[in-house]
């Protein structure tokens, strides 16, 4: 874990890079209102990606999160259109996330079916449920406090970047101190010995995907609410964004290890080129294909770095220097 | 998975168990679907659903061999789009139709080649590399065409709207092609290859065979099959646009891994894969006589998905505890 600085670094520098490029090129990116937005844009982002993070670290993946988004973004605008207060609303959200991810991981758990696989057919399930209780007609007319929670500000500060900091703090203490929260790399690095430890595996998954689909639906409250109209399809590729944040950020696809700083990190540069692109007058069209890009140099990179760790843990174990490797 | 003896039992057992679980549900499907809709059972009915079958097929054929070696490849969505592209732009360019014919296979080519050698040299997993190529590719694809579609001639109508006889051009290409897959992967030292890699790498790495080799080939194959699928589909919808193929890796990762190849590879082939293409092809057509939207059929594919997977596993358990 001490030696695990190499992701965010190399993410530094990229964020380095490209805010030297933007400098030159188009100094009105700058502009605070702009930094605002983007950190606005990314507080979504990096909220899921928490939930994303829980799951991919003990090795498991859900590729139904879009869906997800889906499915909670309407239940929340119908929640608030029907008159009910915020916190109602939020509870919906929430609740309806945590029961799809849960579903995701008692299929998964109990039948031992790859979460990939699970979580293919529950992208289309979900989906497809949406789809047929919607009729596919979008919803309109959100009352003014539901986009409120979107739009407006405690302090001067805007709320989704409040909701980010207390998830990303309360995700770290998480992560670092809590049993379950040491369970999950556990289970990510060795799930047959985290079994023989005598950790909980199959409670701490079900809670893992549980709790990722819990961050969707807060994710959501801070996503649906930015637009006045609400379709069924909203949310398709979100699982592809959140994902690509995860491992940029410098999860292991396979894992047991990751941390939360260098997620948050991630979903920071996706949401900053998303905004550069605009400012360089570069087509839109392009973004993918950078994003795309963006992953393959992160994750060579950290494979190199890895490669060269263990060239050193190994010369150090021959030197018999010390028993800490 | 560890013990040899125990394997070679369960999978006596097991390889007729799938086939014949498939086979009952493709016969359930037909009575569920023939009851919906009287139009269903109908031979124009049945080449209208191996048009749909073609496309997804000949990429099914490649990630049956991708995932067989416990491979896998979610780019080929993207690859469809960016095949499409290329044929466009290059016909648009003035270029002459088979010019752009063979651009279209090269991009799909390419494209895999590019995944493999990825893979295989920056020894980075194959799900985060075609996760990163997914975009790479459609973002390619989107970056040439802006957004537009290219109208394609009348010349190449014939691969995806044609008869020969009263049978689809498609549906005789896609048999040959599944037959060819199936021959290659049984007698072939390539196919052998494919199984061992899957069964255990690191043991194949050892026994000498170029492991990275055969994999380089196999993604490449699957680029090659995806850019098939895409001509078909570019000749049947007469344009090309880059987000034509989006759904299609769903669909044909679905299509495997129902039809018993499990995603961790090394079992399972093409038999099952068709059988399953077969039951997702009825499905979405017999739901689409039945005025029901593409959407909901998506949840019967999403549950069917689960279902099979699940009674394979639960079939799994019970041939190791025997």
């Amino acid at each position: 874990m001490r030696r695990g600085n190499a992701r965010e670094l190399s993410l530094l520098v990229f964020i380095a890079v490209l805010a030297g490029i933007l400098l030159v090129f188009a100094p009105r990116f700058f502009a605070s209102k702009n930094l605002v937005d983007i950190l606005v844009n990314t507080s979504y982002l990096a909220i899921a990606a928490l939930g994303m993070l829980f799951v991919i670290l003990t090795g498991q993946i859900d590729i139904s999160v879009g869906a997800i988004l889906g499915v909670c973004s309407t239940l929340a605008a119908v929640t608030a259109k029907a008159g009910q207060p915020i916190v109602v609303v939020f509870l919906v959200s929430i609740a309806a996330g945590a029961i799809l991810g849960g579903f995701n991981g008692l299929v998964s758990t109990q039948f031992r079916i790859h979460s990939i696989i699970v979580t293919l057919g529950t992208l289309y399930a979900y989906r497809g449920a949406l789809i047929l209780v919607t009729q596919g007609a979008w919803i309109y007319n959100v009352p003014r406090s539901f986009n409120q929670i979107g739009l407006g500000d405690v302090l001067g500060i805007p709320n989704p970047i409040w909701a980010m900091a207390i998830v990303l703090v309360v995700g770290t203490v998480v992560l670092r101190y809590t049993t379950w929260g040491r369970a999950l790399y556990a289970i990510g690095s060795n799930t047959e010995a985290a079994r023989l430890a005598g950790i909980p595996v199959r409670r701490v998954l079900l809670g893992a995907f549980a709790a990722n689909g819990a961050l969707v639906g807060l994710a959501t409250m801070f996503f649906a609410t930015r637009f006045s109209a609400i379709q069924s399809t909203t949310g398709s590729g979100f699982e592809f964004v959140i994902i690509t944040a995860v491992l940029v950020g410098g999860a292991n696809i396979f894992g047991g290890t990751g941390r939360l700083l260098g997620v948050a990190m991630g979903a920071l540069l996706l949401g900053l080129a998303d905004s550069a692109f605009v400012f360089l007058k570069i087509s839109s069209y392009w973004v993918q294909a950078f994003q795309g890009f963006v992953i393959l140099v992160a994750v060579s990179l950290d494979n190199v770095s890895f490669r060269r760790r263990r060239a050193t843990a190994a010369e150090r174990n021959r030197a018999l220097t010390g028993g800490e490797a | 998975m560890s013990a040899p003896a125990a394997n070679r039992t369960h999978r006596r057992w097991r390889v007729p168990f799938t086939e014949t679980v498939l086979l009952v549900a493709l016969a359930l499907v037909i009575i569920i679907m023939s009851r919906l809709s009287p139009n269903f059972l109908s031979f124009y009915n049945f080449f209208e659903v191996t048009r749909f079958v073609a496309e997804i097929g000949m990429i099914s054929l490649g990630m049956t061999v991708v995932i067989l070696t416990s491979g896998i490849d979610l780019s080929v969505g993207s690859i469809v789009g960016l095949s499409a592209i290329v044929m466009g732009r290059i016909f648009g360019l003035g270029l002459g139709i088979v010019t752009a014919t063979v651009g279209c296979l090269l991009a799909g080519a390419l494209a895999g080649f590019a995944n493999g050698i990825i893979t295989t040299r920056l020894r980075i997993p194959p799900i985060v590399v075609t996760l990163a190529t997914l975009a790479v590719y459609k973002g390619i694809a989107l970056g040439i065409s802006q957004g537009q579609a290219y109208q394609m001639p009348k010349s190449i109508y014939f691969l995806g709207q044609g008869y020969i006889g009263p049978v689809p051009v498609q549906l005789i290409l896609f048999a040959v092609f599944a037959a060819v897959f199936i021959v290659v992967l049984r007698r072939t030292i390539f196919g052998h290859n494919v199984y061992a890699i899957g069964n255990n790498e690191t043991a194949t790495r050892f026994a000498g065979l170029r492991v990275d080799r055969t994999k380089v080939l196999v993604y490449t194959l699957s680029g090659l099959m995806t850019g098939i699928a895409a001509l078909i589909l570019v000749s049947r919808v007469s344009s090309a646009r880059a987000d034509v193929g989006e759904s299609y890796m769903l669909d044909a990762i679905a299509a495997v891994v129902l039809g018993g190849t499990p995603i961790s590879g090394g079992r399972g082939g093409v038999w099952g894969t068709l059988l399953a293409l077969f039951i997702v092809g009825f499905v979405r057509n017999g739901l689409t006589l039945a005025f029901v939207p593409s959407e909901v059929q998506s949840i019967f594919i999403g549950l069917l998905l689960i279902i099979a997977v699940g009674l394979n596993q639960i079939s799994a358990h019970r041939g190791r505890s025997s």
